[in-house]
C-alpha cells in the first residue's frame, strides 16, 4: 500500500495537495498496489480525494492535531501507516512534509528522499531522481528498505482524474499532547506562495531602490504571478527575505520565470534552474542569465517592462 | 543553556559541480570546502547570541573525517565552547542524525539547532531525525528564536506566512535566514581556537537506507531567442503560442 498525507489549508486542497495524490496513485500503480491518501483534521471534502487517485481515504480527528506539531503529526501518520501497512509514504515537500519527512524516516527506519523530482523507476530497484547542491545536479537514488518515504517537489507532476469520490474512513488514534503551541499564523491571502507557483517574476540589483518595484508588481499582477528577487535585494532590504529565490533562499521550478536586471550569478542560477521557461531582460548583453534563457531582451528595463505591461494586457483583452 | 549546533561541510557556493567514476561520485576535484552556510550564518550565530545574553556554552558537532577539521576550527574561531567530531563519512542523512542523537543522549542539551538544509544534498531531514530520535519537538525553518527561562519563541516559515510558536527547552530547531547575521571570525578568535578542545568520537556502526547510483547535470538544453524591446507583443504571443506557459 502506498500512503499519501494530503495537506490541507482550512479544509481545501491546494494544487500541491492534488499533485501529490496523483504521484501516489502513479507510485501504486507502478508497484502493483492502491494508494490511501491520509487527512489530518476537519475537511468535508476528503472523499473527493478519490477523483486524483485515492483508492481510500482515512481521516484523523484528534484534539492533539488542532496545531501542526512535526512531533503530534508524524505519530499521526504512522499509525495510518500500520494500519493499512503502508510500504511507500508520499508527502508534499511543503513547509509541512519537510517538517516531516526526517523526523518520519527517523521513526519507521525508513530509507528517504526528500525533495523528489519524478515518478520513481522500478526497472532496477525503486530508483527515485531529486535535485542536488542547490539545482545544480540530479541525482538518483536507489531505495531498498521495506519502508520508503519520498516528499515530492511542487510542479513535479500535474494532477489528473484518475477516479471518483470515495467515502472516507475515520481512523482512531492515540497521541500525546502536542508540545509546541501555536500563537498565530500570518499568510498572506490571495498570493500563490513561491514554491507552489507556476509563475514567477523576478527582479534584482538592475532596480536600483526598492520604490522603482510598481512595474515589477504591475507584471505580476497582469500575468496572474507571485513576485521574487535576488539575494542582493533581499539584504538591502529592498524586498522582503522571504522572497529571495537561489541557492540560500527558496528554490523554485514554475512554468515561467521572468529575471529581470538579475545578472544570474551560478547562486541565483541553482535556484532557478528548472524552471521551464526562463525569459531574461538586461541591459547588459553579456549578463551570464542570457546563457541560460529561453528567451532574451537587452535594454533599459525601465522601458521594457511597461511595453511588456501593454502587451499583455492587450493579450489578455483579446483572449477573454 | 547548553546548546549543540550540528554542523556540515559543504562545497562553496560559487563551486562548478562535476561527477566522476562514471557519474557515480561528487567530483571533489578543484572544490573548495566550507562550513554549510545556514548552519554558521544562522545556527551558529544564533546559538553563540543566546549565550552570550543568558550564559551558557556552545558545543558544534560534525560527522566526517579528519579533513572536516578545518571546517570545524572556523566555528571554535567564531565562538563556540568546543567540538566534536564523530569520525565516519556521512553517508546518509539518517546515518548522521542517529550519530548525533547517540551523542547528545547524555549530554543534555536544552536546544540542538541545525541549518534549515545543507546546500549539498538540500534534504533539510537531520535535524527532523535528531528530534524523533531523542523524542523531542523539533521546529523547522525558524527565521527567529527569543528565549525567556526556559520558553521559546520562535517565528517560523510556512507558505505565504510566517507562524509564531513556543515550545519549552529542550527542542530541536532548524535555522532559516533571519535567525542571525553572519559573523567573521577575528584574529583572537582564530589564535583561541587552536586551544579549544575537538573531541574525536568513533562512530556507532549503522547501515545505510539509500545510495545514489547515478548522478547527472541539469540538462541545459536552452537555447534563446532574441527579442528587441520594441517587440513585446511578440514575446507575449511566444510565451502563449511557442511555449504555452500563459
Amino acid at each position: 500500500m502506498v500512503l499519501v498525507l494530503a495537506d490541507h489549508s482550512n479544509g481545501q486542497f491546494k494544487k500541491a495537495t492534488l499533485e501529490v495524490v496523483t504521484y501516489a496513485k502513479k507510485v501504486a500503480e507502478l508497484m502493483s498496489t492502491e494508494c490511501t491518501a491520509v487527512v489530518i483534521g476537519n475537511t468535508e471534502n476528503a472523499g473527493s480525494l478519490g477523483q486524483y487517485g485515492a483508492n481510500k481515504v482515512l481521516t484523523i480527528s484528534n484534539g492533539a492535531l488542532d496545531n501542526f506539531d512535526s512531533q503530534t503529526y508524524t505519530s499521526a501518520i504512522a499509525q495510518a501507516a500500520e494500519k493499512v501497512g503502508a510500504k511507500v509514504i508520499i508527502l508534499s515537500h511543503n513547509s509541512t512534509g519537510k517538517s516531516l519527512v526526517g523526523r518520519l524516516a527517523a521513526r519507521m527506519d525508513a530509507g528517504v528522499i526528500s525533495g523528489a523530482k519524478a515518478l520513481p523507476t522500478m526497472s532496477d530497484g525503486f530508483v527515485v531522481e531529486k535535485n542536488v547542491f542547490s539545482g545544480k545536479g540530479v541525482a538518483s537514488y536507489k531505495l531498498d528498505t521495506d519502508v520508503k518515504i519520498i516528499s515530492l517537489m511542487g510542479n513535479s507532476i500535474q494532477p489528473e482524474v484518475l477516479g471518483a469520490d470515495v467515502t472516507p474512513e475515520a481512523l482512531d488514534t492515540q497521541i500525546e499532547a502536542s508540545k509546541t503551541k501555536v500563537l498565530e499564523r500570518k499568510t498572506v491571502s490571495g498570493i500563490v506562495p513561491l514554491p507552489e507557483a507556476e509563475l514567477v517574476v523576478s527582479a534584482g540589483r538592475g532596480m536600483g531602490a526598492a520604490d522603482k518595484w510598481g512595474i515589477i508588481e504591475e507584471l505580476a499582477e497582469c500575468l496572474g504571478a507571485t513576485t521574487a528577487c535576488s539575494r542582493p535585494v533581499a539584504d538591502t532590504g529592498w524586498r522582503p527575505h522571504h522572497e529571495h529565490v537561489g541557492q540560500t533562499g527558496v528554490a523554485i521550478r514554475p512554468n515561467l520565470y521572468f529575471a529581470i536586471g538579475i545578472s544570474g550569478a551560478i547562486q541565483h542560477l541553482a535556484g532557478v534552474s528548472s524552471s521551464k521557461v526562463i525569459v531574461v531582460i538586461n541591459k547588459d548583453p553579456e549578463a551570464p542569465f542570457f546563457k541560460n534563457a529561453d528567451y532574451g531582451v537587452v535594454g533599459d528595463l525601465f522601458d521594457i517592462v511597461p511595453r511588456l505591461n501593454t502587451a499583455l494586457k492587450e493579450f489578455k483583452a483579446n483572449n477573454n | 543553556m547548553k546548546i549543540l549546533v550540528c554542523v556540515s561541510k559543504t562545497p562553496e557556493t560559487t563551486a562548478n559541480i562535476n561527477f566522476a567514476n562514471n557519474n557515480t561520485e561528487f567530483d571533489t576535484n578543484g572544490v573548495s570546502f566550507i562550513m554549510n552556510p545556514y548552519d554558521e550564518w544562522y545556527a551558529l550565530v544564533r546559538a553563540l547570541e543566546i549565550t552570550e545574553a543568558n550564559g551558557g556554552t556552545v558545543t558544534i558537532i560534525n560527522v566526517g573525517p579528519s579533513v572536516n577539521d578545518a571546517v570545524i576550527k572556523k566555528g571554535l574561531a567564531i565562538g563556540a565552547k568546543d567540538a566534536v567530531r564523530i569520525d565516519a563519512e556521512p553517508t546518509s542523512a539518517l546515518f548522521v542524525a542517529k550519530q548525533i542523537a547517540a551523542y547528545a543522549k547524555s549530554q543534555d542539551y536544552d536546544i540542538i539547532f541545525t541549518g534549515k538544509e545543507s546546500i549539498d544534498y538540500n534534504g533539510s531531514l537531520v535535524g527532523g531525525m535528531i528530534a524523533e530520535l531523542l523524542n523531542q519537538p523539533y521546529v523547522s525553518y525558524a527565521t527567529s528564536l527569543e528565549l525567556e527561562g526556559n520558553t521559546a519563541t520562535l517565528n517560523r516559515e510556512i507558505e505565504g506566512g510566517t507562524e509564531v510558536l513556543q515550545v519549552e527547552t529542550p527542542f530541536v530547531v532548524s535555522a532559516a535566514k533571519g535567525m542571525a547575521e553572519q559573523r567573521i571570525p577575528n584574529m583572537r578568535g582564530i589564535m583561541m581556537a587552536k586551544k579549544k578542545p575537538l573531541a574525536v568520537v568513533a562512530a556507532d556502526s549503522s547501515d545505510n537506507k539509500e545510495k545514489v547510483v547515478e548522478y547527472k547535470m541539469v540538462p541545459k538544453d536552452r537555447s534563446i531567442k532574441m527579442l528587441a524591446p520594441e517587440d513585446m507583443a511578440e514575446l507575449v504571443r511566444l510565451l502563449h503560442e511557442e511555449s504555452k506557459v500563459i
